[in-house]
């Protein structure tokens, strides 16, 4: 393993440094949080279509045991966190920006913690067949570990599909208060090295960038001391400035090869393949022990929290139960956010339990906009498009959603929007941007869809009435010929006939 | 002297502008069929029939003769005649208040136990979005219906219903 | 337990736009101490009329509008555009032609389009440029400096503050034995009758190293003020650098082909309100271009008009004009200059 030169990297347009909020959770020491009494596991985890449950109510089951099957290509599959019995299988609300409920397997559980006698660990990893560790991944429910939990199965799968050459691992963690990829690599680098191993044996890749951010010097100098105890010739480790928003996809792929991933598409589109370094510790511990994903390091901080740090949790924990041992609330405990303070989730109930896609929850104060400045007119300033780190004009995006002018926010860029909330920090006058274009972007889908839903409609109906048209022009033509030929009877007999009949409505 | 050549300068101006006009209306003109293709891009489609006309698109070819106004399509709404005054630099106008209000944007669906397979509800869906034959069972293809409300009238055992639907969920 | 709703991100916004208007009216403080010492108590009077008048129309309209008044008037947009307007004018303006251009720097300029953000012209020059229309004598009528030994009546202030509020200097004090022709104009009527500037500065002492007597030094202050805010982020190099290549690079070229009878760069640079414009003016986000690459032509389409005017119009100095020549392209310019979108197509 070599790292690379920083000079080397690619400058990404824009972004913040942003004050880390890191030091009260990124302790290096991860904790272990005991089994729950009851795990809600919702059949919907991951990015694509719900997992089908394969348990009955009533059922026991053991650690690592599939419980939901995965839908299709696009989706992964769940497996239960502990040993115990399933008691129901029902609709509640899961972990999301919008109020979404989602059928849960809810398993009270046993403390004994069995082991399901189906967890097999894969042999010889490193000497495997792509296909064989393709199939392994996509059975352990394995998606990315930071935040999108997009299906990894189907991730590799698109990768090779698309002739990626470069797979990078993202430990750029750009996001403040989060520290669990952090801890991870601190703790785990051999996995992580591991687990990319193992990738590049699956993908038949010759080229790995592990993307480290500057201000990780323990996590960079674990990975070092893994490197010199197994070291892989392919795997190159890069340093990458402390600018938010470096850790997102597209950005991590611009920053280390140059290449910008085309509006609408994906990083595969120009040859690389983004993994989590959680995503890779995963791979790594299904192929050393069998474990499915199960379990995942997740960040608990804010001023809100007593004891921040980070804790592994079995997947379908209570929020409640994991924060009671983090030590509990503080009073400053208003707000609890799921993910980061730039992207993530203002949950309203901490009965809602850690899904895969939970890396960071934040107890913090009241929401500050409120009690902020109130919002004002744009000023036109242009400090939201310098730091855009995709060089979008939000100034323009925000006039054209809010005055009606829809049609131009595609040549604007609003689907090239990350999202990343940028630009509402820099707004002199406190214009919820990022929000503005969430709304924008769900009105576009609509406005698009109801307009092709229109367009099959109309043509439907033209089709429709060019039928009846040649309908009633045949009608007229036979009875013109039938006129023609003269024969009395014949006419009167189709008088008949046509009186006899039931008419539809001609439009 | 100069009043000669103010005129003679005024002269060339008008000419050279005029003829630039003719040459611009020449080739910018839009024919009538497409000014009628381009209102009824903007009508919602549902065919309901509601505005008076048997269609949309018969609707928008009265607009475009002018012989009628633009705020007649209920499913359309607020957004449809924003749409149209916009495209046709009209005002903004209220809804035609001799119609029924918007409705919520939704579906017919059949309810099969108790439909006889009379099969008056197929001549009556503008855009073919009822399957079914005589003595067989009727059912909506949901995706393709239109929510006008012209199958409900034909029924004779009332066992079609409109239900809302949420297009945000479906756009997802 | 249940928490708030709130949606990301979380972080406070790092300022606030009263925060910026305030942060740019206190940069000019220098430039006013300065003012003051070389012209007399006129700035100050100016900046406290002018930021009253400008307040209190923009009340007026708020209120009219049916707008919050107070919350609205903490955005300090109309402290800022009095401050502006009052080192724009002349130092010694009767009251009702200062009080006439901050009417229409917020009602005309501001308020008609819909207030801060709407306008498509810069509030401060448009009220500049309305009151040099309406009153082109009291606008051209400039008294030199107090500082230095130049022969001229001095008023007193009994009379310079008669002369403010009706509008005439007392019996017995011509205007043109206390009012001079500013460096501008002397180099305007020079040009025209063929002087060389060398021989004009020499024959007056109305002039500095580079510049007027006096105004050389409030430049250099707004200036300093203008590299304050440079430094503090708040305003981008773009528009300050472009307006100065505007104005400078013609100026050099003028000056190297035909001798500099219509005046060099540095000059040009310390006359008028060629800084004033560069740093303060031009920078108003509201109608000025947002793209880096537009900024610059927009500043540099300043620079270059006003330079125009200077040379061949017919005002001695062309920066108002210029600003709202400019403004009005800037849609066109915004349009043209737009970036390309990281992942579209080049």
């Amino acid at each position: 393993m070599t790292s690379a030169p920083t000079e080397n990297l690619h400058r990404l347009p824009g972004g913040l440094r942003l004050p880390g909020f890191k030091a009260q959770s990124a302790t290096g020491e991860i904790r272990e949080v005991p089994i729950p009494a009851t795990l809600i596991l919702p059949v919907r985890q991951h990015a694509g279509s719900a997992a089908q449950p394969i348990v009955a109510v009533g059922e026991r089951v053991l650690r690592g045991q599939p419980i939901a099957r995965a839908e299709g290509d696009f989706s992964a599959s769940v497996h239960a966190s502990s040993s115990g019995t399933v008691v129901a299988i029902e609709s509640r609300p899961i972990p999301a920006r919008e109020a979404v409920e989602a059928a849960c397997i809810i398993i009270e559980t046993d403390g004994q913690d069995q082991a399901w006698e189906g967890l097999a660990p894969i042999a010889n990893p490193l000497a495997a067949t792509p296909d064989a560790l393709l199939e392994a991944i996509g059975g352990a429910g394995i998606v990315g570990l930071g935040g999108a939990v997009f299906p990894t199965l189907a991730k590799l799968r698109h990768a090779v599909d698309a002739g990626v050459d470069t797979l990078i691992l993202n430990g750029v963690e750009c996001e403040p208060y989060i520290s669990c990829d952090d801890a991870l690599m601190r703790n785990h680098a051999v996995e992580i090295l591991f687990g990319t191993r193992i990738m590049l044996t699956a993908l038949g890749l010759r080229q790995c960038a592990i993307g480290i951010e500057s201000d990780k010097p323990e996590a960079w100098a674990a990975f070092t001391e893994a490197a010199s105890i197994e070291g892989d010739d392919r795997v190159q480790l890069v340093a990458i400035p402390t600018v938010y928003p470096s850790g997102g996809e597209d950005q991590l792929v611009y920053l280390l090869t140059g290449r910008e991933v085309p509006s609408g598409g994906f990083p595969s589109d120009v040859g690389a393949l983004v993994h989590n370094v959680g995503t890779a510790a995963a791979v790594a511990d299904l192929a050393l022990t069998g474990t499915p994903l199960i379990s995942r390091i997740v960040t608990v901080t804010g001023e809100g929290i007593a004891k921040p740090g980070n804790y592994r949790v079995r997947l379908g924990t209570p929020i409640a139960d994991l924060a009671a041992f983090a030590g509990g609330y503080t009073e400053h405990a208003k707000r609890l956010i799921m993910g980061g303070p730039m992207t993530g989730v203002a949950l309203t109930d901490d009965a809602l339990p850690v899904t895969k896609a939970c890396n960071c929850l934040i107890a913090t104060g009241p929401a500050v906009r409120t009690s902020f400045e109130p919002e004002r007119p744009c000023i036109r300033c242009g400090e939201c498009a310098r730091i855009c780190p995709v060089r979008l004009q939000p100034q323009q995006l925000l006039r054209a959603h809010r005055y009606g002018a829809g049609d131009t926010l595609d040549g604007l860029g609003l689907i090239d929007c990350i999202e990343c909330g940028c630009c509402d920090l820099v707004c002199p006058s406190h214009i919820p941007l990022t929000q503005s274009f969430r709304d924008a972007k769900l009105a576009r889908r609509i406005d698009v869809y109801e307009r092709e839903r229109a367009e099959r409609a109309r043509e439907r109906f033209e089709r429709r009435q060019e039928r009846e048209q040649a309908r009633a022009d045949a009608q007229a033509a036979e009875t013109e010929r039938l006129k023609q030929g003269a024969n009395p009877d014949a006419i009167a007999e189709i008088l008949a006939r046509k009186r006899g009949t039931p008419r539809g409505d001609d439009d | 002297m100069d009043i000669v050549a103010a005129i003679a300068v005024l002269a060339g101006i008008a000419l050279v502008v005029g003829l630039a006009l003719t040459l611009a209306a020449r080739s910018l003109q839009r024919d009538a069929d497409d000014v009628v293709a381009r209102i009824n891009a903007e009508l919602p489609q549902t065919q309901c029939a509601q505005c008076g006309f048997p269609g949309c698109r018969p609707y928008a070819e009265a607009i475009a003769k002018g012989d009628v106004d633009i705020n007649r399509c209920p499913p359309g709404g607020d957004a449809t005649i924003a749409a149209l005054a916009r495209l046709l630099d009209r005002d903004i106008i209220a809804l035609d208040a001799s119609l029924p209000p918007p409705a919520p944007p939704g579906v017919a669906i059949i309810d099969e136990e108790r439909c006889i397979g009379c099969a008056r509800c197929l001549p009556a869906c503008p855009v073919d979005a009822i399957v079914g034959a005589h003595q067989f069972m009727h059912t909506v293809v949901e995706d393709l219906c239109t929510g006008c409300e012209l199958c409900i009238a034909p029924c004779p055992v009332d066992c079609i219903e409109m239900v809302t639907i949420d297009d945000a969920e479906r756009a997802a | 337990m249940r928490f708030e709703p709130a949606l990301s991100p979380y972080l406070r916004p790092e300022t606030g736009v009263g925060a910026v208007m305030r942060e740019v009216s206190l940069a000019l403080v220098p430039a006013a101490v300065m003012y003051f010492f070389f012209f007399g108590f006129g700035i100050l009077f100016n900046i406290a009329l002018c930021i009253a008048a400008c307040v209190a129309f923009e009340a007026l309209a708020l209120r009219l509008r049916g707008l919050p008044v107070a919350a609205t008037l903490s955005d300090c947009s109309a402290i800022l555009t009095g401050v502006l307007l009052a080192f724009a004018l002349p130092t010694y303006l009767p009251v009702w032609v200062t009080i006439t251009a901050c009417g229409a720097a917020i009602l005309l300029a501001k308020h008609v389009y819909g207030g801060i953000g709407f306008n498509p012209f810069n509030p401060a020059m448009l009220g500049y440029a309305f009151v040099l229309i309406a009153f082109p004598v009291a606008m051209s009528s400039w008294l030199p400096p107090v500082i230095g030994d130049l022969d001229y009546v001095r008023p007193g202030v009994f009379e310079r503050l008669t002369y403010l509020f009706t509008g005439s200097w007392p019996a017995g004090l011509e205007l043109d034995a206390i009012t001079r022709a500013t460096p501008l104009d002397l180099v305007r009527t020079a040009a025209r009758d063929q002087l060389m500037l060398e021989e004009l500065r020499s024959a007056s002492p109305l002039f500095g190293d580079f510049g007027g007597r006096g105004w050389e030094w409030i430049g250099n202050f707004i200036a300093l003020g203008g590299g304050w805010l440079l430094y503090r982020g708040i305003i981008r190099w773009h528009i300050p650098v472009a307006v100065l290549a505007g104005m400078l690079i013609p100026a050099t070229l003028d000056s190297l082909i035909t001798g500099g009878a219509s005046g060099g760069p540095g000059f040009h640079l310390f006359s008028g309100a060629t800084l004033l414009a560069a740093f303060f003016i031009a920078t108003d986000p509201v109608s000025a271009a947002t793209s880096p690459r537009g900024r610059l032509i927009y500043g540099f389409g300043i620079g270059l008009i006003a330079w125009v005017i200077r040379k061949w119009g017919g005002y001695p100095d062309g920066i108002a004009f210029a600003v709202l020549l400019m403004n009005a392209a800037v849609p066109l310019i915004d349009h043209l200059t737009a970036p390309r979108i990281l992942g579209h197509g080049r």
